[in-house]
């Protein structure tokens, strides 16, 4: 009962964690808010080179998605992927280790903020390319259904992404052949700069899923618990062998789109209408409303989290850069030391 | 050892790899039911079936985008682009992630993808159906490239691509398609990627030539008698320096013959490296034969002119020749 998400090593633990222990949301949600919010300080503090993307706001998506999802699937998300990979299992020391371009980072420090990657989680390698992680999914699915490995793809993917021309093909592709597959939109109403109703003329993007015949359903994406259930009746039809499914999940980011963006864009009722509906504190009420925990419990959990994550970052401070060698290593097969 | 057409040493290719390997699938438009738009995928769909035989819709990133996927999850996708400009809708799929997964998952994930594409000119398809782009591939650290110019190259450069672990593109000249030649089926016939192959010997010049060019180096040689050491380079991405650079050395002359506009060229690679490693052993500057800088035109006239044509390549080649000859004469 006792142990921390954070204190557990990168990989199927974590995930194992977050589905089985009764704190294991929980942990997983304070753990990702801290992260994000860590990854901005150390931006700030001249940590973290090019740029970055942070989902504060949006982690129930993230973890309602990682709590369907099973240890064989694939899952491709967007370079606004640091708290998917956390969710899945990923570790902050591996996250933050990339963010800040070090060996111990997931990808050695050659991929950054935007390239996250956990093979034995399932997450590919993440995606800056707006759209590009979804046909790569039901590639994935693809090879769950010749091999009937009973494996399903997960894609997750932004808004912004469901008018380029890779959601409507993968979409088309995956229902032609009713590949095993969840198609997870984190409607957060912005595409980068852009508020939705500017660029997109459907209010609800899960009606799109009419246009390729598939089922589409729209679900509050605050809310851990129901994200994770349209997902898992996605994955259960999936492979059961009924074909793909589109899921949007109305949810909302806090920051700008990149560091670079302070979203004045935006209303501040708006926000503050969101911030309202924060899911942290969805979650965390229904925790104490159900008895087994108090506020204060919880308060004191959050600050351990806080204090683990602290110690991975200054673990990720004081840990090498990349080798000079790993610059041409990984290239194709032939090439390495 | 049979003799057979270009497309049916690709088609005999795939179908003994699916049978050797279970995880490889073909995917592209109209190549199940169909057997390819240039019948080089015939009768595989009764062989292997529609699972592993896929009629795609015209979705090129979709379906290029699902062969990435489906390659890092643990098959090997054959992934046809019908024309190899079709694939410009699909680009971002292979250059920018086909081609980085190894790397930024530090082999974790790798992507055993093969791409084959009909290129080039000289049938009169008009400017969007008859370029070879093979610079837009050669650019992309990750990928490999090759093109096969004889049916036996075609099966075993194939079978080499999809036996790979990372993603290779295959560019077939169309204008083969049709040729016939003895092909060595089985674990003989393989050709490795990165090899390339010396298609005669001479002792003049160095001649270097790729997919369709070849032919035409030949029958320039032949037609003009020149004593030129040919070389069908077969993989662009990587390609086979000792070889080039021993021929090179041994005859001081070097020429590129290429079917893509002359920037950004296979033929300037070749000849950096010749100037770097050969400094003072050239008896002349090398020289590139290549088409103008222009889109490939329409019009037989027009087209005929684009290529580099045999008797071009024989005039050019035998002036390099002589003018170097007679140079050499005047200062000894």
């Amino acid at each position: 009962m006792n142990g921390l998400l954070t204190e557990i090593e990168d990989g199927p633990d974590r995930r194992h964690h977050l589905k089985v222990h009764p704190l294991g949301v929980f942990d997983a949600l304070h753990e990702i808010r801290t992260v994000e919010d860590r990854i901005q300080q150390l931006f700030n503090d001249g940590h973290v080179r090019g740029s970055t993307h942070l989902a504060q706001g949006q982690e129930a998506v993230s973890v309602g998605v990682a709590l369907a999802a099973e240890l064989g699937d694939s899952v491709t998300c967007t370079y606004r992927g640091h708290a998917t990979a956390l969710a899945l299992g990923l570790s902050p020391r591996r996250v933050l280790g990339e963010i800040v371009g070090r060996t111990i980072g997931c990808a050695g420090g050659v991929g950054g903020s935007m390239h996250l990657v956990g093979r034995d989680v399932g997450l590919f390698p993440t995606y800056a390319i707006v759209g590009a992680g979804i046909p790569i999914a039901t590639g994935a699915a693809l090879t769950a259904q010749v091999t009937g490995s009973g494996a399903a793809a997960i894609a997750m993917f932004g808004d912004g992404a469901c008018n380029i021309g890779a959601f409507h093909e993968a979409l088309n592709f995956a229902a032609i052949r009713r590949l095993p597959c969840a198609f997870v939109i984190e409607n957060n109403l912005y595409g980068e700069y852009s508020r939705i109703d500017r660029t997109t003329p459907v209010a609800d993007l899960a009606r799109r899923a009419d246009a390729y015949d598939i089922p589409g359903m729209v679900v509050d994406g605050q809310d851990v618990g129901a994200v994770a259930d349209a997902v898992g009746t996605a994955l259960s039809r999936a492979r059961a062998g009924d074909g793909p499914t589109l899921i949007e999940a109305k949810t909302y980011r806090y920051s700008g789109h990149s560091r670079s963006d302070p979203a004045t864009y935006r209303p501040t009722e708006e926000v503050e209408e969101w911030k309202a509906r924060d899911p942290l504190m969805i979650h965390d009420r229904r925790l104490v409303e159900a008895g087994s925990v108090t506020a204060e419990e919880l308060q004191q959990r959050h600050d351990r989290i806080a204090q683990a994550v602290e110690g991975a970052v200054a673990g990720v401070l004081a840990s090498p850069p990349p080798d000079p060698v790993e610059l041409t290593r990984h290239i194709t097969a032939e090439v390495g030391p | 050892m049979p003799k057979l057409r270009y497309r049916q040493a690709v088609a005999r290719a795939l179908g003994d790899e699916m049978d050797l390997d279970p995880t490889v699938i073909v995917m592209g438009e109209d190549v199940a039911e169909a057997g390819g738009a240039f019948k080089a995928t015939e009768g595989l769909l009764d062989r292997f079936g529609p699972d592993r035989v896929i009629d795609t819709p015209i979705s090129e990133l979709g379906f290029l985008g699902a062969g990435v996927g489906a390659a890092m999850t643990g098959l090997r996708p054959v992934v046809e682009m019908m024309f190899i400009e079709f694939i410009g809708v699909a680009l971002d799929q292979l250059v920018t992630e086909a081609a980085t997964v190894r790397y930024l998952s530090r082999g974790a994930y790798h992507v055993p993808l093969v791409v084959r594409g009909s290129v080039g000119a000289g049938q009169g398809f008009g400017c969007q159906h008859s370029q070879v782009l093979d610079h837009w591939f050669r650019g992309s650290p990750g990928l490999k490239v090759c093109s096969p110019a004889t049916p036996q190259d075609a099966y075993g450069l194939l079978r080499a691509a999809i036996q790979d672990p990372d993603p290779v593109v295959v560019l077939e000249p169309r204008v083969l398609y049709g040729t016939r030649g003895e092909v060595t089926t089985g674990p003989d016939g393989l050709v490795p990627l990165g090899q390339a192959r010396t298609v005669r010997r001479g002792g003049d010049v160095t001649v270097v030539a790729v997919g369709a060019m070849v032919g035409v180096v030949e029958e320039a040689a032949s037609g003009a008698d020149l004593d030129a050491d040919i070389i069908d380079l077969r993989t662009l991405r990587p390609w086979d320096r000792a070889t080039v650079l021993e021929s090179a050395a041994r005859t001081g002359r070097l020429v590129t013959v290429e079917e893509s506009p002359p920037a950004a060229g296979w033929g300037a690679d070749v000849i950096t490296a010749a100037a770097r490693e050969l400094h003072g052993q050239m008896t002349t500057p090398p020289l590139r034969i290549t088409p103008p800088e222009a889109p490939v035109p329409f019009a037989a006239e027009l087209e005929s002119r684009f290529l580099p044509s045999p008797q071009r390549v024989a005039q050019e080649v035998s002036r390099m020749i002589h003018d170097s000859s007679a140079h050499a004469g005047s200062t000894t």
